[in-house]
């Protein structure tokens, strides 16, 4: 057992970390996560030119990385520095397309933007999804498609009688309406109509899982970096801020409170790194809806507390705390909350 | 990173489930399991039995009867003890007074007292708390005052676990009554057949025996008695509770608890239905287990830094807060699990004539009430709190 970051991967850290604080410092990165395609296309390509997305996919698929390890290092970086980019939907279709003998090198150079539609409105799970697919041609609508708003393409699950499966289409087939996230970043809603997509994988509900799993893994690690920049922004603060004629973070109150906030802390970083363990093995998606439910609980936790102990100032769009905790908040409703995944937990439990 | 066991690991795993298969007492796992008090008797044989087997004091040089087990194995030995449910170890003489003779002690302190440690001659408690010396431990009045070769002791000590059985308590003692409360107290043994102590049971919660009063009326000690210098006690204490904070996290109690209690909610109730089929309940069960797997990296990440470190960083404190966290959760749970049939006091009568539970969860009640505890001895989780804002956030 060891718990050291191997030295690739924490060189890839630490270049990803120095190009964010490079390229995003706050004011930059409010004006480009907020302001449509609300992500840099410059800095997107610099971020596959360092070699990101590489990371994403294994060496089968042209990458260099792709287990739970390297996402858990990409991730964690950006959400460490706030990144808007949409790294994501490139994980989630890098994963997808592994599981197709697709050719991965214009995701992975960063040439082409893929996005993932998977969930629908009103949808719960992969059970509910009615865009169908006959004859080649998809009909439905696909909410909240991360990645969308920039997409070329994009990678559809719909059903074909009771199959599930995945079909890739042009964006440029579809009808795209494309907005900003109250935590910065993009993503659309696809309408379909008869557009017409190629099949790329029949029977596709194991991929899909695999997929949702590694989302919930990256989007986990995300909140874990995010977690660690505010727990430093918040200690720094107690113990500038003066009241009563004393540093705030003297008093007992609030101490006691940071050190629960680092303790939730230290409890995701160990679910996060116990679910990137498990990538790939039989308990994937049971450690995985573990660590999505624990990080959800931990991030909405911190960004609640982080904005009380700050005070007023952390109610401002000028602090970086509030765009930490909307981030933190927000990250529980990506592929699944903490309930959702709480019940998948328990149906293991459950289970006879 | 890499948290797969070795094949070693995995060896060493069947090993100890061998040996526990062998060598623990089914008398005495029944009756950790159904929550019974032991009698001294089980408690010295399984220590006896790790004795013999060369088990019984990791961390301790091997130079002087300990093992060199890695973080891991001590992780793989302390989940599977308590899968067992195998007894606690008392670690007042191994996993406190050990470490503290092996770096403040006399050469003639450490060949006395280490081998009567291991062979289970002496049985060591503990003489820290007193009635007005809890968290505030420095404010500690019990008096120590020299006379010719001796100490003479006057005062009270409390919540001294098991000290009816004990042969000898290591105490905190003021030696120096003026100038700033730290600097004025001593480290010191005493024998517990010494004229002047005497020891009152302290009845708990819930019922059971497990801690008394020790009171001290001119008490003799031999000078030879103190370990270090006179008034560096508090240098000692402090090195002995960063001791007292390993394994504190308790993840294999909390494991076995965890297991006990999915047992039971997956037996059929009179419905057909089975109470893990109940929403609510399955969501705490479930959350539970989410913090307990957290926990179990959480303690092998710390166990790893203290192995690095050659000593348990205050970040083990987390250790503690959170590993009873689970742990009192657990127990919550588990009481609730059983409705009404709880309420009763565990008695043979009841279990031999009308059974309401099976025995390993008629003491959930119990252990409740009992395990309160957890969150206040060993430095209470306020006290860890005030520990780690100082000394990990710098608050």
């Amino acid at each position: 057992m060891n718990f050291d970051q191997s030295d690739d991967r924490r060189m890839l850290a630490e270049t990803l970390s120095r190009f964010l604080a490079d390229r995003y410092d706050l004011k930059t990165r409010n004006a480009v996560a907020y302001t449509a395609p609300w992500h840099s296309p410059e800095n997107w390509a610099q971020l596959a030119e360092l070699g990101v997305l590489y990371a994403l996919a294994d060496a089968d698929h042209g990458g260099f990385g792709g287990t739970g390890f390297d996402i858990m290092t990409v991730f964690q970086s950006l959400g460490a520095g706030l990144c808007p980019e949409p790294v994501l939907p490139a994980l989630l279709a890098a994963r997808l397309l592994s599981h197709t003998d697709a050719d991965l090198e214009p995701l992975l150079t960063g040439a082409l933007h893929y996005a993932v539609a998977i969930g629908e409105l009103n949808a719960d799970s992969l059970d509910d999804i009615d865009t169908t697919a006959t004859d080649s041609k998809l009909t439905g609508r696909k909410s909240v498609v991360y990645g969308a708003h920039i997409a070329e393409k994009i990678l559809v699950a719909a059903r074909d009688g009771d199959t599930l499966s995945v079909y890739e289409i042009d964006a440029a087939d579809a009808r795209i309406t494309p907005y900003g996230m109250i935590d910065g970043g993009g993503a659309a809603e696809v309408f379909l109509d008869a557009t017409p997509a190629r099949l790329l994988l029949a029977d596709a509900g194991k991929a899909l899982q695999d997929v949702l799993d590694a989302g919930a893994l990256a989007l986990s690690a995300e909140a874990l970096g995010a977690m660690e920049t505010t727990r430093d922004t918040l200690i720094d603060y107690l113990k500038q801020r003066q009241q009563f004629g004393r540093a705030i973070g003297s008093f007992q109150a609030l101490q006691h409170r940071a050190v629960e906030l680092v303790t939730e802390i230290e409890q995701a970083r160990s679910i996060v790194i116990l679910a990137a363990s498990k990538m790939g093995d039989t308990d994937q998606s049971r450690t995985a809806s573990m660590c999505k439910n624990l990080c959800g609980r931990a991030a909405v936790l911190v960004a609640e507390e982080a904005i009380q102990m700050s005070g007023g100032i952390a109610m401002t769009w000028e602090y970086p705390v509030s765009h930490f905790a909307k981030r933190l908040v927000m990250i529980d409703a990506q592929l699944g909350d903490t309930d959702y995944h709480l019940k998948r937990v328990m149906a293991g439990l459950q289970a006879v | 990173m890499d948290l797969r066991f070795t094949p070693e690991e995995d060896a060493f795993r069947a090993e100890v489930r061998t040996f526990l298969a062998d060598h623990l007492s089914p008398e005495t796992a029944a009756k950790v399991r159904e929550g019974r008090e032991l009698a001294k008797r089980d408690m010295e044989d399984w220590h006896a039995a790790l004795n013999a087997r060369g088990w019984l004091a990791p961390g301790w040089p091997e130079s002087v009867g300990g093992i060199n087990w890695s973080p891991v194995q001590k992780h793989i030995f302390d989940e599977e003890a308590a899968r067992a449910s195998a007894p606690r170890l008392v670690p007042f003489g191994l996993a406190m007074l050990g470490p503290v003779l092996m770096k403040f002690g006399t050469e003639a302190q450490k060949a006395y007292y280490l081998p009567r440690i291991l062979d289970g001659t002496d049985w060591w408690c503990q003489g820290y708390s007193e009635p007005g010396a809890g968290s505030d431990l420095a404010s500690l009045k019990t008096r120590a005052v020299r006379d010719g070769d001796d100490y003479v002791i006057n005062g009270q000590k409390t919540w001294t676990t098991l000290g009816q059985h004990a042969d000898w308590i290591f105490c905190l003692v003021r030696t120096k009554p003026d100038g700033k409360p730290q600097e004025g107290i001593s480290f010191i043994l005493v024998d517990m057949k010494s004229p002047g102590i005497e020891v009152r049971p302290i009845k708990l919660i819930e019922g059971g025996h497990e801690v008394n009063e020790v009171f001290f009326t001119d008490v003799r000690v031999p000078a030879g008695n103190m370990v270090g210098e006179e008034n560096m006690g508090w240098t000692i204490a402090k090195y002995l509770l960063t001791h007292e904070r390993t394994n504190i996290a308790g993840v294999g109690f909390s494991i076995q608890a965890f297991e006990s209690l999915r047992h039971y909610a997956r037996q059929p109730r009179r419905s057909g239905r089975r109470l893990i089929d109940d929403t609510l309940f399955a969501a705490r069960l479930a959350q539970i287990e989410i913090d307990l797997e957290a926990m179990k990296i959480t303690n092998l990440r710390m166990l790893a830094d203290a192995a690095r470190n050659g000593a348990p960083g205050p970040e083990s404190s987390i250790l503690k807060i959170k590993g009873t966290e689970i742990r009192q959760a657990l127990n919550d749970l588990s009481r609730r699990a059983l409705g009404p049939a709880a309420a009763p006091f565990p008695s043979e009568d009841i279990a031999g004539n009308v059974a309401l539970v099976p025995p390993d969860q008629a003491a959930n009640a119990a252990k409740y009430f009992n395990n309160r505890k957890i969150s206040i001895f060993g430095g209470s989780n306020e006290i860890q709190k005030n520990i780690l804002a100082k000394s990990m956030l710098g608050l």
